[in-house]
């Protein structure tokens, strides 16, 4: 079972608390009857599928409800990070640097969940859905 | 190819098995095939076979980047059944059982196909509406398939629990007695050696790496781990791998790759005589010949290459099984193990020509592709050796996602397998 991290609750939680969503950064057009069968095809049903690093979008269904998104390696399963919807898809070859694959895993629990609880932590910033 | 036979058998008996000759050559790669098939797998592996038995096309080369049968052609369940709802998918999977009966004959290999029946429970009305339906479809696609009230289920299958008070009562289920099992690794096996001895390379160890396109972009050949090696027809059948391959080549597919796990139990005397599957609660149970029970799981729910999945996925399976076997609440599982699947937005597979010139694939059989093992390696070598596709492949395109041609078996039953 995967160890997520929730970028809103700032917590890592089993993967049973998550709903993965899908490939990340897929925009829907605005004006989606407008768009040709190629884009249509392209944005609902061709995907990357890497075997590698994967942008993916997942929902913290039983916790705070909320989607965000994570970097994670195919092969390994390990999570790069995780950051909230909105956030621009990161830059990975830097991330590689600061973190490597795995920047959490193996560390002990306590030192990965805050001990706060949620309602006395500063609250998330705005706009960020 | 030495003949195996009951004389054989006796012959070698008296010579203590030293005259058994290799099922396969290993021969090192030549410079230039008319055909290569990247994956040796049983699609990749049967296919090859029917391109050199049925088209007379025998400089054919089967790649594998592992050891031949080694992806999830060995890691399955192997159950068989054509028992779906579209005529699309009848047409397909049909053709592939009407293969099974007869495959060991025509193989010279057992592959021990066993008719054995495969039972489909249904739990609640939904399930009783779904089944009911896939039965009337298939009786007018010439499909056998059966209706079985609860009392004749346990008769067709009697360690079944159909007590009123389970967790998931039966309610009713569906039987295609046509429907069974096959020894995995012997449908790998056998194809390989009777394809080796049409004159087929079988070159294992030998990873593709690239794909090699001429400047008015048709297919040259695949760059490998032991080199370039050139064709004018590469066919991709490469299963979880498939994006990874197709990337090569600058096609995008419709695919995501997930885990998807299975396990054994300690053998035990013969106790499930038939396949039993409920799609509701996610278990799938049959029983090898050695005994041991085998249990067929779902997919984790992220996209991973990593041929492992969760360890709640099984516990899940196991308590599912506990609930409709309570008999089997005591049984050692010995082991597990994971495959990655390649799945379609409509859970059909695709095997079609491509947008390049001299490629061809073959996937998204994702959780449920062992069953058409020989009916798809037969229509895809129609497909590369004629350059257009037969008639039972035809539907099965890669544009079908742009023309909205979908042949939605997801929503029509949620099955796995
Ligand atoms: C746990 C599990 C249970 C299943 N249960 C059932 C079931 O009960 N009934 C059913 O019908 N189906 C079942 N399936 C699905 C079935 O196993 C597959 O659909 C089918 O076996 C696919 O066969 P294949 O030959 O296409 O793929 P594979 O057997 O996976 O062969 C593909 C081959 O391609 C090779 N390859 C990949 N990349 C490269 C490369 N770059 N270069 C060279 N070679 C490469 C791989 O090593 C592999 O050997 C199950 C699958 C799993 C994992
Ligand atoms: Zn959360």
């Amino acid at each position: 079972m995967l160890l997520i991290r929730c970028p809103y609750c700032e917590e890592e939680r089993p993967e049973l608390e998550f709903r993965n969503a899908g490939e990340a950064h897929i925009a829907r057009a605005a004006d989606i009857a407008a768009v040709s069968d190629e884009d249509f095809e392209k944005f609902f049903f061709i995907r990357s599928n890497p075997k590698g690093i994967i942008y993916e979008r997942w929902r913290h269904i039983h916790g705070c409800a909320r989607f965000f998104n994570a970097v994670r390696d195919t092969v390994t399963d390990k999570f790069v990070m995780t950051y909230k919807a909105g956030e621009p898809k990161p830059d990975i070859s830097k991330l590689k640097k600061e973190s490597g694959p795995a920047a959490y895993a193996n560390r002990p629990p306590d030192q990965l969940n805050v001990k706060k609880p949620a309602a006395k932590r500063a609250p998330a910033s705005k706009g960020d859905a | 190819m030495r003949k195996y036979s009951v004389f054989a058998l006796a012959r070698e008996a008296m010579r203590g098995h030293k005259g058994w000759d290799e099922q396969w050559s290993s021969p090192e790669p030549r410079a230039e095939y008319d055909v290569i098939i990247v994956g040796a797998g049983g699609h990749g592996l049967a296919t090859a076979y029917y391109l050199a038995k049925e088209h007379g096309i025998t400089n054919v080369a089967v790649l594998e980047k592992g050891w031949l049968g080694g992806g999830n052609t060995g890691r399955n369940t192997t159950i068989i059944r054509s028992n779906y709802l579209y005529d699309e998918s009848a047409g397909i999977y049909d053709h592939a059982v009407k293969l099974w009966d007869g495959l060991s004959q025509d193989l010279n290999y057992n592959v021990m196909y066993s008719a054995r029946g495969v039972m489909m429970l249904a739990h609640n009305v939904h399930d009783v509406q779904v089944l009911k339906r896939h039965i009337h479809a298939n009786r007018l696609n010439g499909i056998d398939n059966e209706w079985l009230s609860p009392e004749q289920a346990k008769e067709f299958c009697p360690p079944l629990n159909i007590s009123k008070d389970a967790r998931y009562p039966v309610v009713g289920a569906s039987l295609q007695r046509r429907g069974g099992t096959a020894r995995h690794d012997a449908v790998a096996w056998g194809y390989a050696r009777a394809a080796s001895a049409r004159g087929v390379d079988i070159i294992q160890n030998c990873e593709v790496t690239g794909i090699k396109r001429a400047p008015n972009g048709a297919v040259m050949g695949v760059e490998t781990s032991r080199g370039f090696i050139g064709a004018k027809k590469v066919g991709v059948v490469a299963a979880g791998h498939t994006s990874v391959l197709m990337d090569m080549a600058g096609v995008r597919m419709p695919l995501e790759s997930y885990p998807l796990q299975a396990l054994v139990s300690e053998p035990v005397k013969p106790v499930v005589p038939c396949v039993v599957m409920s799609n509701t609660v996610h278990a799938y149970i049959s029983q090898s010949d050695k005994g041991e029970l085998v249990i067929g799981a779902g997919t984790d729910q992220y996209i991973s290459y990593s041929q492992t999945g969760g360890l709640h996925i099984l516990n899940h399976t196991l308590d599912a099984i506990c609930e409709m076997f309570p008999i089997f609440t005591r049984m050692k599982m010995l082991r597990s193990w994971g495959g990655i699947v390649d799945v379609t937005p409509d859970r059909s597979p695709i095997l079609a020509k491509t947008p390049v010139q001299g490629l061809y694939v073959n996937c998204g059989w994702g959780t449920g592709g062992f069953k058409a093992t020989p009916g798809s390696g037969n229509v895809f070598a129609h497909t590369i050796a004629r350059d257009e596709p037969h008639p039972i492949n035809a539907p099965f395109t890669i544009e079908r996602f742009r023309t909205g041609r979908l042949i939605d078996e997801a929503a029509a039953a949620a099955v796995a397998h």
